[in-house]
């Protein structure tokens, strides 16, 4: 048996890194399970929803750029919204159910917080795995998109991607504290059905939020996923308005700095009895 | 892993006093779950907490784990304070859960191996520590297997295989072997006695008497919150219940009617829902008296005091309701 010279495992307060990077072989294992699942989610659907919408319905909408937010077809002005949006499902997906399970039906949290591990370093390493599964998905799906000839600079679609993975975050933090802080699964059809579901529809995804009409636009400009929307398609299409941009990411920023906070104190309180 | 000494144990991080506690309380809004407790836990010992359900058991074990906030008193963990350094606590306790926490889509070595990990344990080193803990808990055949695919038994020894990948000085078990059946109880009694012989400090919940007899060197017997009896499980015996219990299974209904009879013969009667409960010296000599005055019950049984007939004296309850 080793010496008992393991002083690794008596160091208090481990910093926020340290206790992420101890929980990589976890995450690592989940994702080497679960991601041909995820495949068809982050390759597939990306090709139904730019070829449906954007080639087939799109062919029907007269690509003016005064009606389409500077966009010079239904195409273009679609997808870098349908993106942002995808990116609100992926992370309301992964913080919803899965989180659920790990307090409740597998109590992996529970066996992790018998261990030096804090619950910040749970949330982090949860919220890590998402930023991964965030940057994999609208990365893919981006990658998809470049046949189609759709990016005008090289810069614009990176800058892009980069606003589709914060918008992601910040669904992904503001969902993982409430998620902590249910104590059943049913309260999910909820927020799909009254918050993803609307969101997902009306914040400028599909059509320019100035088309509901004046009370509906500013409603619309208040949901982050408007922000994510709007960066990601000024970018895609490089007609940015840096001021109206340095708003988006300054909102979906705090927003998510919010978030974390919300998640650490929803899982400290759930775990910390 | 535990031959004859596990020899992290000589380590001068490890201190007498595993733990030390001076009126402990832990309330969850107005309800009060334990109401001031003390115990002293020394090193190698193997320390019980004896109660029903509800006795304020897995509270305490939570509080020690260092994952519960002590609302009231003192407590000190391998001489540090759970609420600053609780991390360096976890780091070197072992714990094993009343339910198990075991991640069921790994297969049974990653289970151990991921775990290691979270103690900043470098991987060679887990991977040793994984294959010896798995010969230990006599796993080895199953490393690869999923974790859904193994009984009860033996995911309950992989949790304890678990609880020991860090080398920890304290080991708490939380209902080690509640919803196993009795061959598996044995089977892990057998791994915990090893690793008791071993040196490793336990710290066992239960509410099963026989598992505090075979495990404990000293426990205590908690009702509501509060412990009511201290001391090793003979010495309770003695000092709470006589020698040997006189059982009398009489009819339905009758025992009521048949205790008032009997009750002289023993130092106490006892009347449960199905059975009479003579305490005496001599548990031969009151079956034969009860014969004598006429009575004829259903069936008798005499046997030693245990721990059960400690509780009833102590709180005139049995401990599984």
């Amino acid at each position: 048996m080793a010496t008992a010279t393991e002083v690794t495992t008596t160091t208090s307060e481990l910093s926020l890194a340290t206790g992420v990077i101890r929980q990589y072989d976890y995450w690592a294992t989940v994702t080497k399970r679960t991601w041909r699942a995820s495949v068809v989610s982050s390759f597939l659907s990306p090709i139904f929803y730019v070829v449906a919408m954007g080639v087939l319905l799109g062919g029907f909408i007269e690509g003016d750029p005064d009606q389409l937010e500077g966009a010079t077809s239904y195409l273009a002005f679609i997808v870098p919204g349908l993106v942002a949006a995808h990116a609100m499902q992926t992370a309301v997906g992964e913080t919803t159910y899965p989180v659920m399970g790990m307090f409740k039906w597998h109590k992996t949290y529970e066996g992790m917080a018998a261990t030096p591990l804090e619950p910040r370093h749970l949330a982090g390493a949860h919220l890590a795995f998402v930023a991964f599964r965030l940057a994999t998905t609208c990365g893919v799906f981006m990658l998809v998109l470049v046949p189609f000839g759709l990016f005008a600079t090289w810069w614009g679609p990176i800058l892009a991607y980069l606003s589709q993975i914060l918008v992601g975050m910040t669904f992904a933090t503001l969902v993982y504290g409430l998620s902590c802080r249910m104590q059943r699964e049913t309260g999910f059809g909820v927020l799909f059905r009254l918050g993803v579901f609307p969101l997902f529809l009306f914040s400028g995804a599909f059509f320019p939020v100035s088309n509901l009409g004046d009370v509906g636009a500013a409603l619309a400009r208040l949901t982050p996923l408007w922000h994510g929307v709007n960066l990601s398609r000024m970018f895609a299409i490089d007609n940015v308005d840096w001021g109206v941009a340095a708003i988006n990411v300054a909102v979906l920023v705090a927003m998510t700095a919010w978030g974390w906070h919300w998640s650490v104190t929803g899982i400290t309180k759930r775990l910390i009895t | 892993m535990p031959k004859a000494s596990a020899a992290w144990l000589g380590s001068d991080l490890v201190s007498e006093s595993m733990i030390h506690a001076r009126g402990l309380r832990k309330s969850f809004g107005d309800f009060e779950a334990v109401k001031g407790i003390d115990i002293d836990v020394r090193r190698g010992e193997a320390f019980g907490f004896l109660g029903p359900n509800g006795a304020g058991k897995s509270s305490t074990m939570r509080m020690i784990a260092a994952v519960s906030p002590v609302t009231g008193g003192e407590l000190r963990i391998l001489g540090m304070d759970p609420d600053t350094e609780g991390p360096a606590i976890r780091g070197r306790l072992g714990v094993c859960p009343q339910e198990d926490t075991l991640d069921n889509e790994l297969n049974v070595r990653d289970n151990l191996y991921i775990y290691g990990r979270y103690f900043g344990i470098p991987k060679a080193e887990v991977n040793a520590r994984t294959d010896e803990l798995l010969e230990f808990v006599s796993l080895t055949e199953k490393a690869k297997s999923r974790v859904e695919d193994l009984s009860g038994g033996m995911k309950r020894r992989l949790t304890i295989a678990r609880s020991l990948v860090n080398q920890p000085d304290l080991l708490l078990l939380d209902e080690p072997t509640t919803g196993l059946d009795p061959q598996a109880r044995h089977t892990l009694w057998d791994k915990l006695f090893r690793l008791k012989q071993a040196g490793v400090t336990l710290v066992i919940t239960t509410h099963y008497m026989d598992e505090a007899e075979q495990l404990c060197d000293r426990l205590v017997v908690m009702d509501k919150g509060v412990i009511v009896a201290e001391g090793s499980p003979l010495d309770l015996i003695r000092t709470h219940s006589t020698r040997e219990v006189a059982e009398l299974r009489f009819g339905v209904g009758e025992h009521d009617a048949v205790a008032e009879k009997i009750a002289d013969l023993g130092d106490r009667v006892e009347v449960l829902p199905d059975r009479l409960l003579v305490y005496t010296e001599d548990g031969e000599a009151v079956i034969a008296k009860v014969h004598e005055r006429g009575l004829e019950p259903i069936a008798v049984l005499v046997r030693r005091s245990t721990l059960e007939d400690v509780f009833l004296r102590l709180t005139g309850r049995t401990l599984v309701d």
